[in-house]
């Protein structure tokens, strides 16, 4: 099971290093599912074991000059307090229906997302064959 | 304009933490779409501040999380070393390939996160 959770580890880091996300898509289940955590429990230690990952992956790219330090301070004061507004608003709001309207906007925003980038994809094809 | 794009970076902020407060979904789900297409970043960058922005919100949750006593240090170990090591390789490998691609495989992400937040 250990071993498992070291896999999937190695994963969630390759995720969040490939596409900049926290990884927890995968260290939660991991978490819950094979190192037997209950479910807030999962959630807590995933937070903790994303920090030094997000520290070392947001290193890793300031050294490749993808990074604008103070643009990502700005950003993660604003988002940390309002998370706690978040958490704040679960409880006032009807969650299933927010949900389904979150769900669906993450839906277009892939479509937007995808169509750029097949856009672009198409492109470099085309002008690769030209020059 | 270095107000509007204050504004706009507030705004951002404040999406990404209601959101990830609401649905329990990590911030860069969130975050990396809008500095894409309202900010025209492209992928790497934003990919590169979104992990910046995740450092800051993480420790802010996981302080909380710590007086609550909900943490299991060793568990986070458990995956947290294997995962540092895998964020080493997903930055290089980010790098080589190309950033239309990635932007590809962040769709597929945000499609998966999709189904999870509405029938998890």
């Amino acid at each position: 099971m250990i071993v498992l959770a070291i896999v999937i580890g190695v994963a969630a880091g390759i995720l969040s290093g490939l596409l900049g996300i926290g990884g927890g898509i995968l260290l939660v289940p991991a978490l819950a599912l094979v190192l037997d955590l209950d479910h807030i429990d999962a959630e807590a230690t995933s937070l903790l074991a994303i920090i030094p990952v997000a520290a070392v992956g947001a290193w890793r790219q300031r050294s490749y000059g993808n990074l604008d330090v103070r643009t990502g301070v700005t950003v993660g004061i604003f988002a940390a307090l309002a998370a706690v507004g978040g958490v704040a608003l679960v409880n006032a709001l009807d969650e299933r229906l927010i949900r389904y309207f979150f769900a669906v906007l993450m839906v277009y925003v892939a479509w937007r997302l995808a169509s750029g980038a097949i856009r672009q994809l198409r492109a470099e094809a085309a002008s690769a064959t030209e020059g | 304009m270095p107000n509007e794009r204050i504004l706009r970076l507030a705004i951002i902020g404040v999406g990404t933490g209601l959101f990830s407060g609401l649905f329990g979904v990590g911030g860069g789900v969130v975050l990396v779409p809008m500095l894409i297409l309202w900010l025209g970043f492209d992928e790497r960058k934003a990919a590169a501040t979104s992990l910046l922005v995740i450092v800051i919100a993480a420790i802010g949750g996981a302080i909380t999380h710590l007086t609550y006593g909900n943490i299991d240090l060793v568990a986070a170990l458990t995956v947290g070393i294997p995962a540092v090591g895998g964020v080493l390789i997903g930055t290089w490998l980010q790098q080589r390939i190309n950033v239309a691609v990635v932007q590809l495989l962040f769709s597929l992400l945000l499609v998966a996160t999709a189904a999870l937040v509405a029938f998890g």
